[in-house]
């Protein structure tokens, strides 16, 4: 089941989206969550989703992928859009009994899921078209200059590096124990939802040891083959801005611009 | 020969907090381990061997005597990264010693932390992975890989840091028979190539491999010789709760029963050339 969230996979691939360097995605990321927020009308938001439209295609994940991701968080957007319709005043469109529709609200409505589908895929299509390697690299590189105030931008990166790792892992650790607490009678499946909440807590003891146990063993590999912290360290893919990452700075602050530019419409 | 690794009265004790009393893991141990050999330690659990290898690079400081590498002290601080490029370690659990989610990347660990230059490391990475036959799983998740797959990864990662002496610590112990023979191959082949190793193990088949057996009990080494002389003494090896290796067996059952086996046959091609004579 955990296998089926998109939301923070990896799809492998060639297009120039994967290629772009990490940060400027990652830039390019936050930028285009916070003009999400700057929209607020009709316009804007059809320039944002032809501009997503355009990187989705550009980049060349099937569209179908990236819808699959949007299903764990429907519930969201579904209850987001029922609470905006009923509660939000305005002129009355539709009346009936104790449930009143109105104008702002059936448009803020939409505005707030499009805000939030737009959010999603927004944020899938960095983490789709980058390698989690690459990723953490373009975080270590972007915190960087927060070391000087005491932002252990390295360890930071290498602590994500491991995480990811080291999750199918403990994934599979997990598994191990359900099934020899399985094995010996434990019953994960029946009862009300606080009981089966109640009968992971035996799972998570073990688990939490095996943890520590392979921190401890990884600690040690690591020392073995000198891991001395982030100093002189060298990266075997340093990672590089080139051209086409100023192109995609310049689309960038274009669409920026353009997006400021709806707001007076 | 010249020895690579000289152990002097090296005393280990796990500190136990206040009250109880420390455990001793390697009590006295004298050990000079020559350049280019191929040392097996074999011994039951318990018996000191790990904690004895992980004391070689450092990993572990002597509470009393002393471990040198290359006449590199592993109690000094400053020469310690030095030592542990000299000695690469590879461990039981293939899993807790791979670092990053991509093969290549792994392998590209120790190179990393050296200082290495990056276009250096692009053929070192290359290179060290061919040498345990895994080129073609260069881009692979190692989660998806099988344990002996793991293990020679892990393998690649230090034979990447260019050591002159390895110390595998049981590194088959987790494997499926097929793994332990790939595993054991790469080994032997790393030794030919004149790469000191240092085997810890279980298994009597492969102390049998090495050129040089070291049995220990209690901490202290009670049998260092040839394979050959440690197995023809076969009541002290059993006195010691070691496993005889089948190949072993059988020459002392066939003994036993009037077939005069020379003495020079203990491994198993020789046993067949023997009989096939």
């Amino acid at each position: 089941m955990i296998r089926d969230i998109t939301l923070g996979q990896y799809f492998p691939g060639n297009s120039k989206v994967h290629k772009l360097d990490a940060r400027t995605k990652i830039i390019a990321t936050i930028m285009f969550i916070v003009e999400l927020f700057i929209v607020n009308n009709f316009y804007g938001f059809a320039l944002a989703t032809a501009t997503m439209f355009m990187i989705i295609k550009v980049s060349k994940v099937p569209v179908r992928f990236m819808v699959k991701g949007l299903k764990p968080i429907f519930i969201i957007i579904i209850f987001t859009f029922v609470i905006n319709v009923f509660m939000v005043d305005g002129t009355i469109l539709f009346h009936w009994k104790f449930i009143t529709i109105s104008y702002e609200g059936l448009y803020r409505a939409f505005f707030m899921a499009a805000r939030l589908i737009l959010l999603i895929l927004g944020s899938s299509i960095l983490t789709l078209t980058t390698k989690p390697l690459s990723l953490t690299d373009g975080i270590e590189k972007l915190l960087r200059p927060l070391n000087k105030i005491g932002l252990p931008s390295h360890e930071i990166a290498m602590m994500m590096t491991i995480a990811l790792r080291f999750i199918p892992t403990l994934l599979e650790e997990t598994d191990k124990i359900m099934k020899a607490q399985q094995a010996r009678g434990a019953d994960f499946e029946s009862g009300s939802v606080i009981h089966r909440a109640k009968s992971l807590i035996p799972i998570l003891v073990p688990l939490f040891i095996s943890a520590f146990r392979i921190a401890q063993d990884l600690a040690m590999a690591m020392e073995a083959r000198c891991y001395k912290g982030g100093k002189g360290r060298t990266r075997m893919n340093e990672i590089k801005f080139t051209r086409s990452d100023i192109y995609a700075s310049v689309f960038l602050a274009a669409f920026l611009a353009m997006i400021i530019g709806t707001r007076y419409i | 020969m010249k020895s690579i690794i000289s152990v002097e009265n090296l005393i280990f004790e796990y500190p136990q907090g206040e009250e109880c009393e420390a455990i001793r893991a390697v009590d006295g141990v004298n050990l000079e381990i020559e350049e280019g050999s191929f040392v097996a330690i074999v011994g039951q659990n318990g018996s000191g061997k790990s904690s004895l290898a992980k004391n070689l690079n450092g990993l572990l400081v002597p509470t009393s005597g002393s471990v040198k590498v290359k006449g590199i002290d592993t109690k000094d601080d400053e020469t310690i990264w030095e030592l542990r490029q000299n000695i690469g370690m590879v461990f039981q659990n293939p899993d807790n010693q791979i670092v990053s989610s991509i093969v290549e990347d792994d392998v590209a660990f120790g190179p990393e932390n050296l200082g290495i230059n990056p276009l250096e490391i692009r053929d070192i990475v290359d290179e060290a992975l061919d040498s345990v036959w895994m080129g073609d799983y260069k881009k692979k998740a190692p989660h998806l890989l099988s344990g002996g797959q793991k293990q020679r990864i892990a393998i690649a990662g230090v034979i990447a840091m260019k050591p002159s002496c390895i110390v595998f610590d049981e590194p088959t112990a987790m494997l499926d028979p097929q793994g332990r023979r790939d595993v054991m191959k790469i080994i032997k082949e790393l030794n030919v190539e004149g790469i000191t190793i240092v085997l810890i193990t279980h298994f009597m088949e492969e102390a049998l491999q090495a050129e040089r057996i070291i049995v220990m009990e209690d901490g202290k080494i009670v049998m260092d010789d040839s394979p050959y002389k440690i197995f023809d003494n076969i009541e002290k090896v059993r006195a010691v709760g070691l496993e005889l290796p089948v190949i072993i067996k059988l020459i002392s059952e066939l003994r036993k029963n009037g077939i005069d086996v020379p003495k020079n046959i203990f491994d198993i091609e020789g046993m067949v050339n023997y009989i096939c004579q």
